[in-house]
């Protein structure tokens, strides 16, 4: 059997012509269509299509990662927008088709590893084969003549195979004029290995976003955040998921300090986050604390606590047309550029005589001058000169129409405009007409905060590192077979052959060949070649 | 020395490698217009043939003179020292921008493409001795190195300067190190895989004898399309698990720097593009009907996904990595 059996049998199924076979009937049919199925041109162009359809999503704006962006292409593109939408293209890597084509790959490789592995287990103990009739036409062949007795050659040969942990076919009775010799069976170990850890890390891959969840929430420095469905601005849950798989872990931000580069060409880039927290594993356990950075976690109970980013957090204190504390707190603002200069609403419904509102622009490192073109804009992302620009507006600030509303937008359409102004910390503007005031109370930062579980991210760690062990053995280890004969020539000299063969071509099997052939008796020194 | 002196001199090395890889460029030009290369590889071979095949007695040192008289080499010799000066340079480039920086020198883009380039130069100067074939890839090699450093010089340069937070992590060394290596080596046999192409059409042509045209002059100048054939699969069977390394520590940091280890962000999914299209490569190579051109073609398109992933991404696509510097 020259090529190996692996090589023969997937070569056969490709070449498997259809319209040669016999009708089957049903039975037939389907043995048919699982044998194309798990050939191996069929898995070349799974792998192909798998490819293709990963690169759409690469293209198009994808709803997991960013469900703005595709609603502004949808309204950007009327007629194909929606198309697209319907063919899955913003949701591909969750949609049936791409889905469909790994689920097929995977039953061709099921299809195609179980036979192997079976193979394989059967034939650890298996024999190397009968050496073949006609050494020459193996991919190296040596030959020269000795003195030496051919059972001495042969007995020398079997030493120096054995010795380099080649598996030798018992001798025979009868003629026995050569010894056969196989080794490397780790290659086929570390494909099968490889193959069958693609399909472990599916499996992870898919325990992980059935039972896991995701979600961020903002939290201000000083406030705390619980890890309850309701806490969160955005959650994510897999398809599995109950609220019983929330950790019941709670934790308090005591202090977040977000650093800036302040010189080089890269001023006003991050340099670093830092958030300390203080947290419980459960209501009822002490409290620790940690320190939480980006590329630094905290892991609780399974689930894991990142910094994604950060912002400022304005407080004010409002007093209305009565004197009344009617508002007082520190509300998150959206930053709008690298320098931090961030926008967000304050709303008092409770103030008298008329509802207040607040449009408020921060600058945490204020301008020298406001550039009346683009409003006023933050010269430096740290607190170093914290500013806050006031536009008042009085009226009635539409909560009670039923309408949801952005919390970061005025409806102001039923509002009268009552002036602009710009404070320092510690500073109080007194509304016009007698209708309150506003303090500036001061700057704190907030941290953006993702809370992730995956509970079958180990697995699928676990398999990428036994396919990455598995394919490298199998890269590594070639499997071969060497095999020595010797003929008696006329007169007292023995003509002795040697011949290797490699399952895939390998340029090292001359070296090996040249080897076994050195540690034979009476064998030509052989030189180095010379380029 | 100051930061910005060790920049300005790691920017002195790189155009310093810009002249002397040109020049080396012209020296495998004219080796490849003196059409040398098919006669050199096909005296090896012969050479080997006549040592394997020989029934050489007990003692008897199994040689026979080339028939040939050696082929005249010089050019190639020339081009092969200063690709050798040139690697230096390069390397020499890296290190200060690293002085420079105070960090491994792979953190934008322009420092990724000139750490390649090294790392390409290297792994091919260095396998010279070991494969003399390889020389043969001299003209591609630099030539495509050429194509990187100027669109490194000219379009993503970037000053030396801190990093972004998410990327000081030692997964950094890690990742982005075993990517540019891997990359290096897939690079180098998905351009043999091109040549192969060429090779194997003109023997295929030869047979026929309907050769002409550049293509079979190009085909005629090259080793044979077996060399090359075996160049490609040893180059990206070696490089493709160091790749699936790469992308797994990536995911890796991904998983601490983002809170997930896989989220289809374009640079993710190009690089499972990439490994997707290469396990294909190594998949054709043992399928029959699929050997030959059809691997080398996939072997190119995996380059192009590559280089796809490495450029077109942060240039066309907005994501969590494009925060490199373009
Ligand atoms: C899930 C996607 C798959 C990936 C990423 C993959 C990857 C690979 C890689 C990288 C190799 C090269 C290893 C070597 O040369 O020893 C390989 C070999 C092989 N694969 Fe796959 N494979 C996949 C699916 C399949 C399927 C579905 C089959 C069954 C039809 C299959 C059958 C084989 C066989 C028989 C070999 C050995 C080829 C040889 O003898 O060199 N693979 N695979």
């Amino acid at each position: 059997m020259p090529a190996d059996a692996i090589n023969a049998l997937a070569d056969q199924q490709a070449a498997a012509d259809p319209l040669r076979q016999p009708m089957l009937g049903f039975s037939g049919g389907l043995r048919w269509l699982w044998r194309q199925l798990t050939s191996m041109r069929t898995a070349l162009i799974l792998l192909f299509l798998l490819a293709l359809a990963a690169v759409p999503g690469s293209v198009f704006p994808q709803r997991g990662a960013s469900p703005l962006r595709v609603g502004e292409y949808i309204q950007d593109h009327p007629t194909a927008g929606p198309l697209l939408d319907r063919l899955g293209l913003f949701d591909v890597y969750a949609a049936s088709w791409f889905a469909a084509i790994y689920l097929l790959l995977m039953v061709s490789l099921t299809g195609c590893i179980v036979p192997r592995c079976v193979h394989y287990a059967r034939n650890l103990r298996s024999v190397p084969p009968a050496t073949p009739r006609n050494l020459s036409r193996m991919p190296e062949h040596r030959s020269f003549t000795t003195s030496a007795p051919p059972t001495e050659v042969l007995v020398a040969a079997g030493t120096a195979l054995r010795g380099t942990r080649f598996r030798l076919r018992p001798a025979e009775s009868g003629a026995q004029d050569s010894v056969a010799a196989e080794k490397g069976y780790l290659h086929e170990l570390g494909n099968l290995v490889f193959h069958v850890s693609l399909l472990v890390l599916l499996v992870g891959v898919a325990w992980g976003s059935w039972f896991g969840y995701h979600g961020t929430v903002v939290v201000v420095e000083g406030e705390g955040f619980a890890n309850t469905l309701t806490q969160y601005d955005d959650f994510t849950p897999g398809r599995g998921f109950s609220t019983s798989l929330l950790a019941p872990f709670s934790f308090t931000l005591d202090s977040f300090d977000a650093t800036f580069l302040a010189e080089g060409p890269r001023r006003g880039q991050p340099d670093g986050f830092t958030a300390d927290v203080t947290y419980r594993e459960t209501p009822d356990s002490d409290p620790k604390t940690q320190r939480i950075e980006v590329n630094k976690p905290l892991a609780v109970d399974g689930a894991k606590v990142f910094l994604l980013g950060s912002g400022y957090a304005p407080a004010f204190t409002v007093r209305d047309g009565e004197g009344d504390v009617v508002y007082s707190g520190a509300i998150p603002a959206l930053p709008q550029d690298p320098s931090f200069t961030s926008n967000t609403v304050v709303k008092v419904p409770d103030a008298q005589p008329e509802q207040l509102g607040f449009n408020v622009t921060v600058t945490p490192t204020a301008p020298d001058q406001v550039d009346p073109s683009t409003g006023p804009r933050s010269v430096f992302p740290e607190m170093d000169d914290p500013r806050v620009y006031l536009g008042a507006w009085g009226g009635d600030l539409g909560l009670d129409s039923g309408v949801p509303q952005n919390v970061y937008q005025l409806d102001t359409s039923a509002m009268e405009q009552l002036g602009r102004k710009d404070l320092a910390v510690g500073e109080t503007w007194k509304l016009p007409d007698g209708r309150g005031s506003i303090t500036f109370d001061g700057l704190s930062q907030f941290a953006n905060i993702q809370v992730a579980h995956d509970p079958g991210r180990w697995l699928a760690l676990l398999a990428a590192v036994a396919a990455i062990v598995g394919i490298s053995m199998s890269l590594v280890v070639r499997r071969r077979r060497v095999w020595v004969r010797v003929t008696p020539d006329d007169g007292d000299r023995t003509l002795v052959e040697v011949a290797g063969l490699a399952q895939t071509e390998w340029a090292m099997l001359g070296d090996e060949v040249d080897t076994v052939l050195a540690a034979l008796p009476g064998a030509p020194v052989a030189e180095k070649e010379h380029v | 020395m100051s930061s910005e002196s060790w920049a300005h001199l790691s920017n002195a090395l790189v155009y310093s490698t810009i002249i002397v890889l040109s020049v080396a460029l012209v020296a495998f030009a004219a080796d490849f217009a003196l059409g040398t290369g098919r006669r050199r590889s096909n005296q090896r071979k012969q050479h080997k043939l006549a040592l394997q095949r020989s029934g050489a007695s007990d003692g008897a040192v199994a040689t026979e003179a080339p028939t040939e008289a050696p082929a005249d080499d010089r050019w190639a010799r020339v081009g092969v020292s200063l690709s050798t000066l040139a690697t230096v340079l390069i390397v020499g480039a890296v290190i200060t921008r690293g002085i420079s920086a105070q960090r491994p020198p792979w953190g934008n883009m322009y420092e990724f493409t000139v750490t390649a380039v090294a790392t390409l130069m290297v792994i091919w100067v260095a396998m010279l001795p070991r494969r003399p074939e390889w020389r043969d890839l001299g003209l591609i090699v630099v030539l495509f190195n050429l194509l990187l450093l100027g669109v490194a010089v000219l379009v993503l340069y970037t000053e030396s300067a801190e990093l972004v937070p998410a990327l000081k992590s030692y997964w950094l060394w890690i990742h982005v190190t075993s990517a540019i290596i891997a990359s290096s080596i897939f690079t180098v046999g998905s351009l043999a895989s091109v040549l192969y192409l060429f090779a194997e059409r003109y023997e295929r042509r030869s047979s026929a004898m309907t050769q002409g045209g550049v293509r079979d002059a190009i085909g005629a100048r090259l080793p044979s399309s077996k060399q090359l054939d075996t160049v490609a699969y040893k180059t990206i069977a070696f490089a493709f698990p160091l790749w699936f390394f790469a992308v797994v520590a990536g995911a890796v940091w991904a998983e601490d720097a983002w809170g997930r280890y896989w989220g289809w962000d374009p640079k993710e999914t190009w690089s499972f593009v990439t490994l997707v299209i290469y396990a294909a490569y190594l998949h054709a190579r043992a399928t029959a009907g699929w050997r030959g051109r059809p691997a080398a073609i996939i072997a190119i398109v995996g380059l192009a996904a590559f280089l796809f992933s490495y450029f077109g991404v942060n240039i066309f696509f907005v994501g969590f990595h494009s925060y490199g510097g373009v």
